[in-house]
């Protein structure tokens, strides 16, 4: 499916996916990067040193998830839009989603979005945390967007306005 | 008759840094490109590139080539001329003839030629193709990111490669609607993670798919419906398989092909290599042809990317300065360096083709 369609499988995402044990911690980084190309702003961007270093510049990106805080300063600096973070901490029932977002308009945040999964279809509606938009991210803002629990590690996307059902 | 040291044709990232690293050796550099502004390519990639970080990974194309040019422009030991097409270079005298804002002919005589022109957009052969509506990646790049004019509401982007799979992430960013992105071969060319980006977007990619033909309205003569059909394992058509689709625009993204003009013209051995683009000169690992003093650097060499553009420029100036006797002193690792870069940069599994087509060259 990957290379023919883009959209990773079941199997391909298993390996990406951090251990629940962490996932129970608080916010941590999920990278979704499974070909292996000449690459690695991910490694120079990451400040804790919770992804390790490439000893090939073709290295897939490898995670030391204790090592991650979540803080989601390699999102941005992907050119594969390919980093997320996710809080399954969140609240009881729902968890967050930090994902890149390069589309006009930006959502104010409060506002709600269409949820959409790894195949831009809709899987829900969801409310905007965060948006970061400044020096730093340097025209790759990053939304976080709150959504239902069981949905953390479908959506990947966001649609600003969409329909309100 | 103009003379300078080292003749630089093509302002690309591949000439830019050529430029650089002639001039730092000591060089005196004249650099030609066609357009009005340097950068080539780079001017059009609103993406941030791949890379590692000293071919400026992560940073957007049009930012690179801004941060090359500005270092040109106030280097002292590099003069460029803009709005300079090279029309011409005669071998038996080592001669370039250049038309300056189409209306000047200058001629050069430079000690020695670096080509870093680029290449060329390949096209498509199927009915009407020259319908208004059907164009080339390039220039529907060039349409938005340069003009800000986007060229039409719904797309059919034809090719899965990198440009492909990008220029259908640009689009979809200016609000144009790309209803489907197909190419003939079995898998996807471009990095997944390209892929990934637009499959996002609910933009489906299919894949064994070319265009049959294409209809125009009746009363505009525009573009209105593209056909496209499965093809097998052999890129043969199955009938029966026609899919249509309501399109105001064609978009082709079906490779490039490198502009040799000059380097024929100077009588460099050629050689056909399909995993480069086309028609590429033999060259040693100093970037030099079987022409002694014309060296090649960046998709003209082989069509690959910014990044082996770069070093490949680097390594072409380093090379024609240091034949000219020029070194600051650094030429043995810079020239270490660079070679090193390279190879690391096409080690992996995306590589394995350009490592193939290289095979096929080195004189
Ligand atoms: C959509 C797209 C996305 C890309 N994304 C990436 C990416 O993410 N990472 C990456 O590394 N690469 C990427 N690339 C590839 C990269 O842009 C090219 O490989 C690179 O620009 C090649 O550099 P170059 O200097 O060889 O040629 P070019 O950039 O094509 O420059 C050639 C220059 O020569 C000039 N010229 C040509 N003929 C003449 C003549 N006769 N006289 C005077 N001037 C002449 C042209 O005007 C041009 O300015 C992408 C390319 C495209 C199209
Ligand atoms: S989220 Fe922060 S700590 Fe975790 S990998 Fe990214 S940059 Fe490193
Ligand atoms: S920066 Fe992104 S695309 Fe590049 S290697 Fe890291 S995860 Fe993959």
């Amino acid at each position: 499916m990957l290379c023919t369609k883009g959209i990773p499988t079941a199997e391909d995402l298993a390996t990406r996916i951090p251990p629940e044990e962490r996932r129970k911690k608080g916010p941590v980084v999920m990278i979704e990067c499974f070909q292996k190309i000449p690459c690695n702003p991910c490694y120079t961007a990451c400040k804790h040193g919770a992804i390790q270093k490439f000893e090939d510049i073709n290295d897939l990106p490898s995670v030391n998830f204790d090592n991650c805080n979540g803080c989601g300063l390699c999102i941005s600096k992907c050119p594969g839009l390919a980093i997320f973070v996710i809080d399954e901490t969140y609240s009881e029932t729902q968890a967050t989603v930090s994902l890149p977002f390069e589309f006009f308009p930006l959502p104010r945040e409060g506002e709600e979005v269409d949820l959409l999964d790894r195949s831009g279809t809709k899987v829900g509606r969801g409310k905007v945390l965060k948006v970061r938009n400044g020096k730093y991210e340097d025209r790759t803002p990053v939304i976080t967007v709150i959504v239902p629990k069981e949905l953390s590690m479908v959506v990947r996307n966001i649609k600003v306005g969409g329909d309100v059902s | 008759m103009k003379k300078t040291e080292i003749a630089v044709i093509g302002g690309g990232p591949a000439g830019l840094m050529a430029s650089l690293a002639a001039a730092e050796m000591g060089a005196r550099v004249t650099l030609i490109d066609r357009n009005s502004r340097l950068g080539g390519q780079l001017v059009k990639q609103t993406h941030m590139f791949f890379g590692s970080e000293k071919e400026y990974a992560s940073i957007r194309g049009i930012d690179i080539g801004k941060i090359l040019s500005a270092e040109v422009l106030k280097n002292p030991r590099i003069e460029t001329m803009l709005d300079s097409t090279v029309i011409g270079y005669y071998p038996d005298d080592g001669v370039l003839g250049v038309e300056v804002e189409e209306k000047t002919f200058v001629k050069i005589k430079p000690e020695k030629v670096i080509v870093a022109t680029g290449a060329s957009e390949k096209f498509l052969p199927f009915e009407n193709n020259d319908l208004p509506g059907i164009y080339g990646a390039g220039a529907v790049q060039t349409l938005m990111n340069e003009h800000g004019v986007i060229p039409g509401d719904n797309v059919l982007m034809v090719g899965a490669g990198n440009i492909g799979l990008i220029v259908s992430y640009q689009l979809m960013q200016a609000g144009v609607n790309v209803k489907a992105i197909i190419d003939a071969a079995p898998n996807i060319g471009g990095y997944w993670v390209h892929a990934s980006k637009v499959a996002r977007l609910g933009v489906p990619i299919m894949t064994s798919y070319t265009v049959k033909a294409a209809y125009a309205n009746e009363l505009t003569g525009a573009l209105e419906r593209a056909v496209i059909w499965q093809v097998d394992n052999k890129w043969q058509p199955i009938p029966g398989t026609e899919k249509v689709l309501k399109v105001d625009v064609i978009c082709i993204s079906v490779g490039l092909s490198p502009l040799a003009e000059i380097l024929w013209q100077a009588g460099c051995k050629m050689k056909y290599v399909p995993q480069l683009g086309g028609h590429v000169a033999l060259r040693n690992e100093n970037m030099e042809t079987t022409v002694p003093g014309v060296y090649v650097a960046g998709d003209v060499a082989g069509v690959e990317e910014a990044s082996s553009a770069m070093i490949e420029g680097r390594l072409a100036g380093l090379n024609a300065a240091k034949s000219l006797g020029y070194d600051n002193g650094t030429f043995n690792e810079k020239r270490r360096e660079a070679l090193e870069q390279l190879e690391s940069l096409r080690s992996g599994p995306v590589g394995e083709k350009i490592r193939q087509g290289l095979a096929q060259l080195v004189s």
